[in-house]
Formats: structure tokens, C-alpha cells, sequence
């Protein structure tokens, strides 16, 4: 059986919407140099390197190749993974499996993406089929309000409920030294905010941002030795939906459920919402803040509106969500994943600064993409 | 630690303009790799796709092959890149022990892609990529170095090509079997000096699709037969840069293989290996990187080439199928070269079989002249 694997550090840019002080390639190495410093180690130690971007947003192609000196791969195995909105998540895994197959010790895992050199919306177009759904299905926004429309219609959520999620990861990005957008807001604020597609406003939605992660995997015997307390990975689990848009189920998140009810399973997870002391998930858009919260598990479908009125999923809450923010307010596409499993491994390790939730044992992340793509890891300060 | 093997291997026809969409032509080689392997669909639990967004023109084109390659309700992953980095990274999974049969698929529409445009778009943005420098025109830098450094010639380029070539002619799968002589090969038209037509590799569209298993499902779910094993793997990338490498000097190809070579317990890669499948995009690659490959000395490729080493009844048959000059989807050459050596090992190759067929090595190219390469040893 494969070995087990552990978290030893995390590195992670200061996001903005423009970084014009650094190339790509010197955003990879911020973040590279970082995790390197929070695990105390040099590149000598790591001994393969996975990275992960979507290549047409900035327009390069062989991406693993390119970024060789950000990198600090030259003469070490590297290779490329990629999945559209998850890749942060998918090279998390694939570092993950590196180590846990035995054939790596040390393995370093980056996503990036430096938005304001691209043409995001056009990009991303592109992902539906071509003759059949580029059109209604181009960009991102249309299909999170439409999910939302159903599940408001469905279960009686209102915009405000919405609201109240992108009020709660806004105002903890503020605790967070690296977040993007960082400006308080309330309730009101985002119900006031441009309008963008009914139900989705501006200060709903995510922003683009310049950024990079890096996330540095260990086995048991090298995490023990080279980390006072490493986050160590308990499953990592991805599941996947139609090719198609139009053939997928729109009021609940079947991928969501698949995934967390698989990984909950090999995690020995049975009361999620009790088990898990901190969670970030990736929710590009408050809607799915509140529709999501349903497939994870916390409750019931139609369940979620209640709990986030309770303030269930808020700092002082039973399960804080996204105390670094979250993706609202900070996404840099191919890293926003990966940021998930940092910060959720950096809360395990005590070493979240502000936004630290007290005594992390178990943390769950998720990353989210493609056809409603799910990859999802769970993290724990002891031992799987 | 646990062993993988290959149990089922499936692939389109090699094709021009095919008329199926490359999602239909992954349904297709996937397909028929589950059959080969006498399993239903429902044993696999995980698939790795290659995929390029590039070379596909599409954002997240592995979406498109997902329900094609049999991944709905599956754990789903996707490497940018040869063929041979996924298969590594399908093996990865297995040994993790989270899953025991893997469906690594790869697809490639040459057909349908801009060349030029797309392996421009691997060069630095600002410096090189304004120069228009692409694939052939770097390879064509590459060649010349090589030439440069060793006192190489075009013609013994060109006798790489003959040799492949003329391979193809016993493989029924091949896009361009052809008798053809040095002769042809020096007068076909200049594509970029010194490389011409007949040294560069076709624009080719082809899926392939291979089945892996852990150990302890491959021997319960196939035949003695169909199994073969992954024995050894090393993968290395050099510096990004043209300028930043001595272009004929392979140094990460030698680390990748030596990790290769040490993983499946290899001492001397010539008395060893029975045959090899080499990454031939380019004539003049073959002979470079079975130096790299350590089969023989730097520079020396050309010789032993000459005296017919690497010929198809030679010693180390190199390329026997054709090789990438014959057809070369390139996401999925990787594979297709894999699928090929477990034929080859099953003995099942058809009129290209090679005979006593024990130890077999594979090897893969990402990034331009071989920034990084992907060396696999697979054995009965």
C-alpha cells in the first residue's frame, strides 16, 4: 500500500488584480520561495515539481516547461496537470500522489495564473462545446445564476441569504494579509451592488486576480523529521459530471455529493458539520455558498439558508468557512484551489495569523470547475 | 512496493482528417482497450487523460473526452503533455493504493491544429516567441548542433528516416509506410535547414487508450498472456531556454534514464533491452537520444546506426513499428509507443513482431528539442 503523506509547507503571493512588479514566471517564484522558507528547506530538497495553469488564459502553452526557472526545476522531474477551475486541487492531488505512491519523498506543488494578462471570459468560453452551448453557456456567471435561480425557486433562499455569504468571506478576507479584495461590506452592500445576472451581483462574485501558490508534500518519515506538525492529507477524492451543460442536475450539486460522501467514507467522517473544525471550499460566487452547503452534507436539501441565518459557517460558528476569505476574494484561477489545501493546512499547523480557527484537528477543502467538476482533499493534525 | 502492468491497449488507426471528433476517437481507442483487457468498464475506477487545451483549441479539453473515456461518476485527472508522463501518472494512483485499474487515454487532432501557432506559443512571450520559432525550425537548430559538435552529416540523418520508414512498411497501422533511400530523403523539399520533408514527422490524428492494474487485480482479471509489466520509470526537464542548454548535450534525458534503468534493475541498457521505441519526431532525434538513453556513447549514434544496430533484424531494434517519422499524433505518441511495446512483449505484433521480445524501453518528449523527457522500461 502507498505511503502517507503530510503537509510540511505552504507559500502563497500577495494577490492583487494587477501584480505589474513581477512576471509569471517571478509570481511562480514568490511562492515557491515562500513555501521553501515556511518549511525551512532549499530546492536541493525536492525532489519533483508539479504545476498547473489554464493555458489560454495567458496565452502559453507547455507551461511546466516555461516556467522551469520560477520553478527551479531545471534537471528535476516536473510535469504539468490541469483541469480547468480545479487545477489548484488536482495538482495539490498530484503532488499528493507523487509522495504517496513512494516514488518522490519531498514534492513541490504549484498552480498559478496571472489574470490581468489575459482574456479570462473569452477563454474560458471556449470550454463549451462549440456548436451546441457556446453561446448560452459562455463565461462563468449564466450558469451559477441559473443554478441559484432553480434552487431559490425550489427551497425559497433568497438573495439575501447570498448576500449574507459574501458579507461573512469578505469581511474575513481582512484577516488575511495575502487576500486580493479586501474591503469590508455588509449585507446591504452586496444587495446594492451592479447587478451582473439575476441573481448574481457584483459584490457576489469572485474577482480575477494575479497570484500563485505552493504547497510542499512529505512522507510520514520526512514530514515527521522536517515539520513540528505537519497537515497531513487523509484523502483526496474527485468526481465529475456530464460533458454536456445541458445534462446536468441544476438544483442540488450531484458531483459535490459524490465526492464528499467518498471521501467523508475513507475519511471515517459521519457528522460533517461536528467533525470538521474549519473548511475552505471553494465558492466562487455566494450562491453556491448557500446551494453547495446542501451537497456537502451539513444538512438537508434546502437546508442551507437556515444554518447560514444561524451564522453556522461565520468565524465564531459551529464549522468556519473560508477564514481566509475565500475565493471571492481572491482568484487566481489555476492557484485558487490550491490556495484551499494551503490555507487548510496552514490552520491545521497553527500557523493561519489572524484568521486562525482555535485547535484545528480536521479541515476539509474543495476545489470546483469544469462541467461542475469536484476534487476535494481532507486534511488532519493527526495522523490518517 | 507494489507492481503495475498493462492490461489492455486500444488506439484509433492512425488517420488524416479523420472524420470523427476526437472525443469519438478516445470512445473508440478506450473502448477497445477495455476489451483487450476482458474487464467491463465498471471494473475501472480511475482515468487520466493527456489532453492540451493548445492543441485541442478549447478551454479544460479534457471535459470534452470525460464521458468518452468512461470517467462519469469517476476519479478524473488530466497531465499536459506525452502520453508517457500520463501513464506515469496513472501509475502514481495505483501505487498510492487508492486504485486498482486505471484508464490512461490520450487524443490528438493534428489535422485540426496549427502547428506553428501552437508550439510558438511554448517559447518565452517576449524574446523568442516574436522570432516565429516553432517546433521544426527549434529542431532544426538542434539538428545542426548536433551536426556541429560530432561532424555529423544530413545523409546519416536521412538513413534514420529510410530505416523508419521502411519499418512502417510491415505495420499495418502505420500512416506512411515507404521504401524510400537517402537519395529521396536529401531531395525532398527543405522544410527548414537541414531538416527536410522526409526527416520530419506527419500531422497525424490518433487516439490511444491503455488499461492499468495493480498487481493484485491484474492477476485476477487477465491472463498471463496480456500482462506487461511497468518496470521502471525516470522522468527529468532541462533549462527552458534554447540559449541556457548545449542543445546536443542530453543530460536530463541521462538522468531520466538512469532512474529508469535503476528502478527495473538495470545494469547495461545495450545487453538488456530487446527493443525500443524512441521518440523520432525529427531523423536526426533518434540517434541523439539513443545516446542520451546511454545505448551508445555521445555521438556515436550515427555509427551504430550505420551498421545497421538499430535496424529491424538488428541488435537493438529501435523504432520497429515506424516510429513518430511513420505517424505522429503528438499528445498521444507517448502511448501509442507504450501500446506497441505491449504488443510487441505479448507477441502479438502481427509482421513487425520482434523476436525473443523480453525487455522492452519506451520513451516520451515534452517541451521543445527535448526540454524533458519520460523513460519507461516495461517487461514480461
Amino acid at each position: 500500500m502507498g505511503k502517507r503523506v503530510g503537509i510540511i509547507g505552504v507559500g502563497q503571493t500577495h494577490h492583487a488584480a494587477k501584480r505589474l512588479d513581477v512576471s509569471g514566471v517571478e509570481l511562480i517564484a514568490e511562492a515557491v520561495t515562500r513555501a521553501l522558507d515556511d518549511a525551512q528547506l532549499t530546492m536541493g530538497d525536492i525532489d519533483a515539481i508539479v504545476i498547473g495553469n489554464m493555458d489560454h488564459f495567458e496565452n502559453i502553452n507547455y507551461v511546466d516547461m516555461w516556467a522551469t526557472d520560477g520553478l527551479g526545476s531545471c534537471m528535476k522531474p516536473v510535469f504539468k496537470v490541469t483541469t480547468g477551475g480545479t487545477t489548484g486541487t488536482t495538482v495539490g492531488a498530484c503532488g499528493y500522489y507523487h509522495v504517496a505512491s513512494g516514488l518522490f519523498d519531498v514534492v513541490l506543488a504549484v498552480g498559478w495564473e496571472k489574470n490581468s494578462e489575459s482574456d479570462t471570459q473569452a477563454a474560458i468560453a471556449t470550454c463549451a462545446n462549440p456548436t451546441l452551448e457556446r453561446d448560452p453557456f459562455a463565461g462563468a456567471i449564466g450558469p451559477l445564476a441559473t443554478e441559484y435561480s432553480m434552487y431559490m425557486k425550489a427551497y425559497g433562499a433568497t438573495e439575501s441569504d447570498s448576500a449574507m455569504v459574501a458579507a461573512r468571506d469578505r469581511n474575513n478576507a481582512l484577516n488575511n494579509p495575502y487576500a486580493h479584495s479586501r474591503q469590508a461590506v455588509t449585507v446591504e452592500d452586496v444587495l446594492n451592488s451592479p447587478m451582473l445576472s439575476y441573481p448574481v451581483k457584483f459584490l457576489d462574485m469572485c474577482p480575477r486576480s494575479d497570484g500563485s501558490c505552493a504547497v510542499i508534500f512529505a512522507t510520514e518519515e520526512k514530514a515527521k523529521k522536517l515539520c513540528p506538525k505537519p497537515a497531513w492529507v487523509h484523502c483526496s477524492v474527485v468526481r465529475h459530471d456530464y460533458t454536456h451543460f445541458g445534462d446536468l442536475e441544476w438544483k442540488f450539486m450531484p458531483t459535490l455529493e459524490r465526492a464528499s460522501a467518498a471521501a467523508y467514507k475513507l475519511a471515517g467522517i459521519t457528522n460533517p458539520l461536528k467533525e470538521f473544525d474549519v473548511a475552505e471550499l471553494y465558492i466562487p460566487c455566494s450562491t453556491c455558498g448557500v446551494k453547495w452547503m446542501d451537497s456537502l452534507w451539513f444538512c438537508e436539501h434546502g437546508g442551507a439558508p437556515k444554518l447560514i441565518r444561524k451564522g453556522t459557517f461565520d468565524m465564531d460558528g459551529q464549522l468556519p468557512i473560508n477564514p481566509s476569505g475565500g475565493v471571492i476574494s481572491t482568484n487566481p484561477i489555476g492557484a485558487t484551489a490550491l490556495i484551499r489545501v494551503g490555507e487548510a493546512a496552514w490552520q491545521i499547523m497553527g500557523k493561519a495569523g489572524a484568521r486562525q480557527v482555535p485547535n484545528v484537528k480536521k479541515a476539509l477543502c474543495t476545489g470546483f470547475g469544469g462541467c461542475s467538476w469536484t476534487d476535494l482533499m481532507i486534511l488532519g493534525a493527526d495522523l490518517p | 512496493m507494489e507492481k503495475v502492468a498493462i492490461i489492455g491497449v486500444g488506439f484509433t488507426k492512425y488517420d488524416r482528417n479523420s472524420p470523427l471528433t476526437f472525443a469519438e476517437m478516445v470512445f473508440e481507442a478506450t473502448s477497445k482497450a477495455i476489451a483487450d483487457a476482458g474487464i467491463s468498464k465498471d471494473d475501472v475506477d480511475n482515468v487520466v487523460s493527456a489532453s492540451s487545451d493548445f492543441w485541442d483549441g478549447r478551454t479544460i479539453s479534457s471535459m470534452a473526452i470525460s464521458d468518452a473515456s468512461n470517467a462519469f461518476g469517476k476519479d478524473i485527472t488530466t497531465v499536459e503533455g506525452d502520453g508517457t508522463f500520463a501513464a506515469l501518472y496513472g501509475m502514481m494512483r495505483i501505487l498510492s493504493g487508492s486504485f486498482g485499474v486505471t484508464v490512461v487515454c490520450a487524443h490528438h487532432k493534428g489535422t485540426e491544429s496549427s502547428m506553428n501557432g501552437i508550439t510558438n506559443c511554448a517559447f518565452d512571450p517576449l524574446v523568442e516567441r516574436r522570432l516565429g520559432i516553432d517546433a521544426v525550425s527549434s529542431a532544426a537548430l538542434q539538428a545542426r548542433r548536433y551536426m556541429n559538435k560530432y561532424g555529423l552529416s544530413e545523409e546519416q540523418f536521412a538513413l534514420v528516416s529510410v530505416k523508419n520508414h521502411g519499418n512502417a512498411m510491415r505495420n499495418p497501422l502505420s500512416l506512411l509506410p515507404m521504401e524510400i533511400t537517402v537519395d529521396d530523403v536529401m531531395n525532398s523539399r527543405k522544410i527548414a535547414d537541414p531538416l527536410k520533408l522526409l526527416d520530419c514527422s506527419p500531422v497525424t490524428d490518433g487516439a490511444c487508450t491503455l488499461v492499468l492494474a495493480a498487481e493484485r487485480f491484474a492477476k485476477k482479471m487477465t491472463t498471463n498472456k496480456k500482462r506487461v509489466w511497468l518496470k521502471g520509470v525516470g522522468h527529468c526537464a532541462d533549462a527552458f531556454r534554447l540559449g541556457d542548454r548545449d542543445l546536443a548535450d542530453t543530460r536530463a534525458l541521462k538522468r531520466a534514464a538512469k532512474r529508469a534503468y535503476a528502478m527495473a534493475g538495470i545494469d547495461d541498457p545495450r545487453k538488456e533491452i530487446d527493443f525500443a521505441e524512441v521518440y523520432d519526431a525529427f531523423s536526426y532525434m533518434e540517434p541523439l537520444w539513443l545516446e542520451g538513453l546511454g545505448i551508445c556513447d555521445d555521438g556515436k549514434g550515427c555509427e551504430y546506426l550505420e551498421r545497421g544496430y538499430f535496424d529491424y533484424g538488428g541488435k537493438l531494434p529501435v523504432n520497429a513499428s515506424g516510429g513518430r517519422l511513420s505517424a505522429n499524433p503528438v499528445q498521444s505518441a507517448g502511448l501509442y509507443a507504450m501500446a506497441e511495446a505491449t504488443l510487441q512483449l505479448r507477441g502479438k505484433a502481427g509482421k513487425h513482431q520482434v523476436r525473443n521480445a523480453e525487455t522492452a524501453l519506451v520513451h516520451g518528449i515534452n517541451g521543445m528539442c527535448g526540454q524533458s523527457h519520460c523513460v519507461w522500461i516495461l517487461g514480461k
